[in-house]
């Protein structure tokens, strides 16, 4: 039996190497869950620019936004959780510092991940008709039922150019497992997207990942994932459950910098962040 | 025995128990304090079978301490991770109670932002789940601090489908039942209209009209009804630390 394994282990420092200027990136994780922080500081510390970023938004789009990477948002709500808003995205969006947004409703974000992921062009949904995400996306076009009377928005495919995702242990080969109680959508966007570059916790054995967890924490299976990056504390300040929670005191800070009306506050906190 | 106050919290708490009375068995959404305690007093008393969810990946069977997610105590009985959220959304067994930064004299509610969309005088949240929830299953809201800047004329964001918006498809699992403020009691009548319900003990008709940014007709409302003393026992039993009365303090 060939026991050689595929290594797709990629140095922290060489991810941005993977990453161009005007991609669409997709960000997993779950407002301020299990973000991949680490890979999202790889783009702020490049100039890596003009990003269509496609996320269940928290700090990650905070960030962006607030380093003007940002040209366009696909987002269902940008939230820190523990916190209700992200300063820096509520002041980006008032500034009018974010060029185009796609602001949908929760399931029609799934909906377009999961049109994305099975290279159809939209998905039917019911949420969104009757609502302003119709005027808020005037792109946005319905489809009537060709077996009754009904109609659906069409969400079109969220098509990723990447995908960055955190979790818990993954092997070398790009077998990735979740520990927490929530996989939030990290498999769907490592589906949707040419390029999916996960970072977890710690690279061990692929005998080491069913050693002391069941097999249905094996999310994200190896033929979606291109890059393995071990970074630990690698969705930090955001939660990585069970390895650690929510840095509550530095997500605060972080509030506290982002809201300041001083910009030293802010550069203050990045480079103590960064 | 000693006879307990009974608060203004405590009415909001039973007027949002009453609003999932008969809800079946459904999971039950509730977002804020209030809500989150009158749906655990809904389950205890007429509708056991009602389904509460831990705020973060399960359905539980007893729940946790208030505020708390499954890690802190409770029994899970189902794993619904957000995924599965937005799947019980669509079939339709879920009945929720959401918050309101806007809602106007159709029941259209918004949580997205606050002036013109494209640059925002204030950005919110986002319309979250707001419109899917509105068109596939009963939607109420929850109003801790009604005043006329959220009761409003028209909202800058329909992000919660009204009724004068609920036409064709989006009309057909559309069911807005009751909006539950610190004030009073809200339900809507056959045109679609905004209309009270109820005007908690202690407050006025015109104290009502004047908090609300659209004309209401308050002066024939009966009041709100009061827990009774086996209520206020499981309220107190749920929110030992008195939680509720910070989200709405005595006036």
């Amino acid at each position: 039996m060939n026991k050689t394994p595929l290594d797709k282990t990629l140095p922290l420092a060489e991810v941005a190497s993977k990453l161009e200027s005007g991609m669409t990136i997709g960000i997993g994780g779950w407002g301020s869950r299990r973000k991949p922080m680490a890979l999202v500081k790889e783009i702020l510390r490049s100039d890596i620019t003009d990003l269509t970023v496609v996320a269940f938004g928290g700090p990650d789009v905070g960030l962006l936004a607030r380093a003007g990477k940002i040209r366009k948002l696909v987002y269902g709500f940008v939230s820190l959780d523990s916190i209700p808003l992200d300063p820096n995205f509520t002041r980006a969006r008032e500034r009018g510092e974010i060029p185009e947004t796609n602001e949908y409703d929760e399931g029609m974000f799934v909906a377009g991940l999961r049109a994305g992921a099975n290279r159809l062009s939209f998905q039917p949904i019911r949420a969104g008709l009757g609502s302003d995400v119709m005027a808020m996306n005037p792109d946005l076009k319905t489809v009537k039922s060709p077996y009754d009377d009904e109609e659906y928005v069409a969400v079109p495919g969220l098509r990723l150019d990447v995908s960055l995702i955190h979790l818990n242990r993954a092997d070398a080969a790009g077998n990735g497992q979740y520990l927490g109680p929530d996989p939030y959508f990290d498999d769907l966007f490592a589906m949707a997207a040419d390029t999916t570059i996960m970072s977890v916790e710690q690279i061990v054995s692929t005998d080491d990942l069913t050693a002391k967890a069941p097999p249905q924490t094996l999310l994200v299976p190896r033929i979606f994932v291109n890059h393995v990056v071990e970074a630990p504390g690698g969705a930090h300040f955001t939660s990585c459950d069970p390895d650690y929670g929510r840095d509550e005191e530095l997500q605060k800070a972080y509030v506290a910098a982002a809201k300041s009306e001083s910009d030293s506050d802010w550069t203050e906190f990045e480079e103590r962040y960064l | 025995m000693t006879t307990q106050t009974i608060t203004r919290a405590d009415v909001c708490v039973a007027a949002v128990s009453d609003a999932f009375k008969g809800s079946g068995e459904v999971l039950a959404h509730a977002v804020g304090i209030v809500p989150a305690i009158g749906v655990r007093l809904a389950k205890a008393t007429h509708t056991p079978e009602l389904a509460l969810s831990d705020g973060e990946a399960f359905m539980m069977a007893e729940a946790p301490p208030l505020l708390k997610t499954a890690a802190a105590g409770g029994t899970p009985e189902a794993w619904v991770p957000f995924r599965s959220i937005f799947d019980i959304v669509a079939s339709g067994r879920r009945h929720s109670m959401m918050g309101a930064s806007q809602i106007d004299r159709y029941g259209n509610q918004n949580i997205s932002s606050i002036g013109d969309w494209r640059q925002p005088k204030r950005q919110l949240i986002g319309v979250r789940g707001a419109p899917g929830n509105t068109v596939n299953h009963r939607v109420d809201y929850w109003v801790a601090k009604h005043s006329a800047r959220i009761f409003v004329d028209r909202v800058d964001v329909a992000s919660g489908v009204g009724n004068d918006r609920a036409a064709g498809t989006a009309g057909r699992f559309h069911d807005l039942g009751v909006i539950v403020t610190n004030l009073a009691v809200f339900g809507y009548d056959d045109s679609g209209l905004v209309k009270v319900v109820s005007i908690h003990p202690g407050v006025t008709p015109e104290e009502l009209q004047d908090a609300t940014g659209f004309p209401i007709d308050a002066t024939d409302a009966p009041l709100t009804r009061e827990p009774t003393a086996d209520e206020l026992e499981i309220i107190e039993a749920e929110d030992p630390k008195g939680l509720r009365h910070r989200e709405v303090p005595e006036t």
